[in-house]
Formats: C-alpha cells, structure tokens, sequence
C-alpha cells in the first residue's frame, strides 16, 4: 500500500539555519509514529510543513498520493494555491503544545464553530459532534467553561477534541504535554491512548515522553540536525540502537 | 484642470521656508519646556504625600482633556489681566509646552514602571542607596525605550504648532494665510505648507524609526 | 458668573455643536480606521500601498492644516462643502489614519498560534481574520481608540477656526459679549472636560462588556 504521508528530499532552512536536510521519510495509514530527538532537531518544523505552517525550500511533500505544495494545471506542475492547501489540510488536524484555544469563545464553540464555519455541518450536527467528542475526551461538563477558566490539561484535552471534530485521516501531535505541569500529563497520554486503538487514524507525534512513546507508537523516529538517524521499532530503538547517537540521546534523557 | 500656478508657488516658497523657522523654533523650546515639566509632574505624581499626588493628577488629567486651543486662549486673554503680558510666542510656547509635559509625565512614569522590579530588589540586596540606584541602575534601563516615544510627541507637538496662529504667531500656516488672503489664491499657498509638514513628518518619522533600530540593538 | 448664566443659550449651542461633531467625525475615523488598517494588512499590495499613503499623508500634515485646506483651497476645485461637513470630513480622515495603526497593532498582537490554529482547522484567510483574530483584537483597541476619541474631542476645538459654532467659538463670543475673561474660558474648559469624562466612562463600559464576553470576567 502507499504511504499517506512521503517526504521526498525535504530541505528548510531559516536564513543561515538549516533545519530539515534532505530529509525523507514515510507514513503509512493508521500508523502511528514517534519523533524523538534533541530540540533544533527539526522534528516539529516536520509536522508544520505537513500542516503547511511553513513553506518548504526544496523537495516534494505527498499526502495521501497528492503533493502538497505544488498541483497540476493543464498537465503542468505549478505552485500550490489557497484552494489546493485547503483541500490538502482538510485531511490533517494538529494539536500544538501550547494548546490555541481561541479564548473569545467556550469550549463547546471552540469545536463547533469549525464544524460550522469550514465543514457546513447545520447547528444541530455539529452541536451533536462537539459533544459526542468533548464526552470522549472526558469533558462533557464543561462545555461552557472558558478556555481561561480550564487548567493546562483540559485545555489539551479540548484542542484535541477540536482537532479530531474535523475528521482528519491524519494527526500531528507537537509536543502536546510539555506545556503541562507534570500532574497533568497523563490525562492527556490517556486521551492519546485512546486514539491509538484508532486503527485507520494515522498519528505522528513529536514528543519527550519516551515511556509514553514506546508504549503506543509502531515506529520511532530519531531525529537529529534535520535528519532521521534513525529509525525502527519502539523496543530496538530503546533498547538496541544502531547508532551512536540514538543512544548518547537516550541516556542523557532517561538519566535526566 | 488643476488650479496651480507652479511659478507662483515659487515665489513664495522662500517665504514659507523661512516661516518654517518659527515653526521649528516654537516645537524645540515647547519640546524642551515640555520635557522639564513633565519631569517636575512625575516627581508629583510619585511624591509621598497624597496631598500632593492627588491635585496634581487631577490638573494632569484637565489639562489633557481639554484642548489646546483654549488653553492659548486662556493664556493669552487672561494672563494680561493679572498684570503678565507675554510675547504671543511666549504665550503659544509655554502653553504648548504645559500641555505636553502632562503627556511627557506619563511617558517618564511607563518608563519608569517598566524596569523590572527585580532590579529593585537585586539594588536592594546588593545594598545601593536608593538614589545610587536610580541613577546607575533604574535610569539606564528606562531611559533608552522612551527616546523614541519623547520623539514621536516632539513629532505631535510639531504638527500642533499651526494652532498658535490663533493666538496671532506668525507661524508657517499665519503666512500661508496673510499671503493667500492678500491676493485670495489659497491653492498654492495652502497645498505648500502641507506638503512642508509632510516633507518634515516623513523626514522626522523615519528618523524616529532609524533610532528605534539603533536602540533596540 | 451670572452673566455666563444669562449666556448660557451661546454655551450650550456650541457644546452639542462639539457633541455633534465629535460623534459624526469618531464614527467616520472608526470606518476608515478599520479600512485602512485591514488594507495594511491586505495580502493584495496595491491595497497596502494605498492604505500606507492614506495614513502616512493624513497623519503627516498638521490637523489645522488639513481643515484649512479642504475649506480654503476645495472650493477652487468647484468642491463647496458646508463648513460642518468640512470639520467631521477632515476630523474623521485624520484621525481615522491614526486608528489604522490602532487596528494594525491589535490584530498583528493576537498571538501567532491562534492564525496557526485557525490554519490548522482549515478555516480560510477570510474566515481566521473575522472570526478569530479580529474578536480577539477589539478588546485591545479599545483602551487606544478611547484615547483616540477624547484625542478627536479635542481636535474639534480647531473647527472654531473655519467659522462653525462649537464651543470653542463660542468661548470668545462669550468673552466678547460678557466682556469677561476668565469665565467663559474656564466654563468652556469645563465643558470639553466632562464631554472627556463622558467618553472615558463608555469606553470603561465597553471594555467591561467585551472582556465579559471574553470570559476573563466569569472567572
């Protein structure tokens, strides 16, 4: 099967800063992947390229056998336009460390409004959606409490929901937990969790939980100046890396 | 069909240009009285004594609600009555001047309050003279992020001047009048001086914006 | 003060005269704030180039000049305006150039995740701009554009100057017909300084109302 996610060649660079390295890599559906690496490593500009938070400065993205950059017209390869990257980013949903709730609104309007606004559904459907979503995460009550009323957990919790309400076939996770104080990780691994028994939800997360990390993902990536080092199944990589790096990065991390 | 005489706009821009000079003279004295009373305000507002801090808030507070225009008006028709006669200019410079410094006082407080107080405290702790440390320590720090602000209101008290023709100062706009009115031809006259005032604006603006870079660096 | 009394029909014209001037001249800066300042921000240039010179011409030339200019020299051009409109048009323009860089720094202020957010959830430019960032703006405009408005307040003082009957003009027919000095002026101050406390009040009022809606209240 095709992979829904290729990077061919990807390079980006900051002025002088070069962040991606012609860098490659494959997704298939309903995978879930882990990126692992120093911070500068490149890992989370991955997932915002994919979510065309940042252009690219070479190399092709695919999503889904489509390119994300470019399209065709008349037979011929041209930039990407507006419309194109919304048809793209209709098939990805992100949730980011620092949560981004929009704080003008509650949290039942945070899902909705999205539903409403990009996808059309009537009031009702998407009233019925936002719940059904805010009860899976474990936040029925709160439907009209403010984001600023919520602590860091809820509100991870709801951009989850909202991000999930738009039905993507695929997830980018950034760094969701590092924003949060310690007792209020695990709320969020444990909505994580319940989403990886999503057997056709592809995830991709960028994260430090290294426990966490070995416990869901199939695959785990490490990253290192723009590059994966390397790459394989959780229980090698924690445990047997090949490479010298990996597990320099390992043992500073889990001594840490 | 524009209405403009290109060659009798020639022959009076010396006359506008040289005018210009009392504009420029009134914005640097009032800037300079400004920036004075605005020290003497904020010494005022931070005095120990509500007594103190309280009246003089509350004139800070009139002052910049009320318009300029009558605060020369007042000045210049009251003052005399009381046995003060002022030059128009004098009158127009130091009501500009009194105006501003209730601007240029808050300046100095929000420059103040925005060094951290932390820096208080480290002064503290490493045991300064509370006047040791304003001087090497608070001012350093507050005076820098100001200059900008004190130079855009030096900017607002530049494009304020042509409200000292009310109060009879031949100023760049006065001239702009008596001479439009001698012949009744106000497009070149009047288009003249706006575009000074532009020129200058633009000229002083970007001067500002150059020393924000040079500061922030 | 009893002859300011008896005058007190001068006073009062010019101070809903000012009230006048000062509603019809903020609700036309407000309009040209928000069209400027969202064309600033326009992703079209020839848009922002045209807002960048709307603001940089009227913010750049003196205020008295502006309104000497559309009163003396438009009328050369065949363009007659009552002197009323001539002060609101030239008071809203000017004024509403500054209010453009209120809009533009409140919108560009709204946190960077929140447009990475609305990306991320497909809304379209349009869409993220209405619905998040500029709902989002407004409460922070509001303290500068009460600023803005007691600024206009003030402003309306020079409109004395092209012959309307505000209350500045009629602060000197007072002193002309009471033969007094420091009554009517210190009336008239008086006057532009409870309009000012009026507008503080509504502002005050409309930043409890939004940051209320915000939820930031409900705390």
């Amino acid at each position: 099967m095709s992979p829904i996610i290729k990077l061919t060649n990807v390079c980006k660079s900051f002025g002088s800063l070069v962040v991606l390295d012609g860098l490659d890599m494959e997704v298939a559906q309903g995978e879930k992947v882990a990126l692992i690496g120093p911070s500068g490593s490149g890992k989370s500009t991955v997932l915002r390229t994919i979510m065309t938070l940042e252009t690219i400065s070479g190399g092709e993205i695919e999503i889904d056998g489509e390119a994300l950059w470019h399209m065709r017209r008349n037979g011929k390869l041209v930039a990407a336009d507006e419309a194109h990257l919304r048809k793209m980013r209709s098939k990805v949903g992100m949730v980011f460390q620092q949560f981004n709730l929009f704080p003008h609104w509650s949290v039942l309007k945070n899902v909705v409004n999205p539903l409403r606004t990009v996808l059309g559904l009537s009031a009702q459907d998407a009233r019925a959606r936002a719940e059904e979503l805010l009860a899976l995460v474990g936040l029925k009550d709160k439907l009209n409490a403010y984001p600023g009323n919520l602590s860091g957990g809820q509100q991870q919790r709801v951009a989850i929901a909202r991000a999930l309400a738009m039905r993507p076939r695929i997830m980018l996770f950034d760094e969701v937990t590092s924003a949060l104080d310690p007792e209020l990780v695990g709320e969020v691994l444990n909505v994580l969790r319940l989403l990886a028994h999503e057997h056709d939800l592809t995830m991709i997360m960028v994260t430090h939980q290294m426990g966490f990390a070995r416990e869901i993902a199939d695959r785990v990536l490490f990253f290192e100046k723009g590059r994966i080092v390397e790459a394989g199944k959780p229980d090698k990589v924690f445990t047997n890396p090949d490479s010298d790096r990996t597990r320099a990065f390992l043992n500073a991390v889990l001594q840490g | 069909m524009i209405p403009f005489d290109f060659d009798y706009a020639r022959s009076i821009l010396p006359l506008l240009l040289e005018a210009s000079l009392v504009t420029i003279a009134a914005t640097v004295v009032s800037f300079a009285a400004a920036l004075a009373g605005g020290l003497v305000l904020v010494l005022g507002m931070r005095a120990p004594f509500a007594a103190v801090r309280w009246p003089v808030w509350a004139v800070v507070q009139f002052i910049r609600s009320t318009p300029l225009l009558v605060q020369l008006y007042f000045l210049f028709f009251v003052l005399p009555g009381f046995g003060i006669s002022l030059s128009p200019f004098v009158t127009g410079v130091a009501g500009m001047g009194i105006h501003y410094s209730c601007y240029i006082a808050e300046v100095y407080r929000a420059g103040l309050e925005s060094v951290h107080k932390g820096q208080w405290e480290a002064a503290t702790a490493l045991n300064y003279r509370k006047s040791a440390a304003m001087v090497q320590i608070i001012l350093p720090q507050a005076i820098p992020p100001i200059i900008p602000v004190l130079a855009n209101y030096m900017i607002a008290m530049f494009k304020d001047t042509p409200i000292l023709a009310s109060i009879t100062v031949i100023e760049l706009m006065q001239t702009a009048n008596i001479i439009a009115s001698e012949k009744f031809l106000y497009v070149e006259p009047m288009t003249l001086v706006g575009l000074i005032f532009l020129a200058m604006s633009l000229v002083a603006s970007a001067c500002v914006r150059l020393l924000q870079g040079r500061l922030a660096r | 003060m009893s002859l300011i009394y008896e005058a007190r029909w001068v006073f009062l014209e010019g101070i809903l005269t000012t009230i006048k001037i000062t509603i019809a001249a903020s609700l036309l800066a407000f309009a040209m704030a928000f069209l400027a300042g969202l064309g600033r921000l326009s992703p079209f240039a020839p848009l922002r180039w045209l807002a960048l010179v709307y603001i940089e011409v009227f913010r750049g030339v003196a205020l008295l000049v502006q309104l000497f200019w559309m009163f003396f020299v438009l009328p050369f051009f065949g363009i007659v305006l009552d002197p009323i409109v001539t002060a609101v048009l030239a008071l809203g323009l000017c004024n509403g150039a500054y209010g453009a860089e209120i809009v533009r720094g409140a919108i560009k202020s709204v946190p960077h995740g929140q447009s990475e957010a609305a990306c991320a959830l497909n809304y379209s430019r349009q869409q993220a701009l209405w619905k998040i960032l500029i709902p989002q703006a407004i409460p922070m405009m509001l303290p500068p554009f009460g600023n803005l408005a007691i600024e206009l307040l003030k402003a309306t003082a020079l409109v004395s100057l092209i012959t309307v009957h505000d209350l500045s003009f009629q602060a000197l027919t007072l002193q002309q017909t009471t033969m007094r000095t420091i009554e009517p002026f210190t009336v008239v101050l008086a006057g532009y300084f409870l309009i000012a406390i009026v507008i503080t009040g509504l502002f005050r009022l409309a930043e409890r109302q939004t940051n209320a809606r915000l939820g930031r209240g409900a705390r």
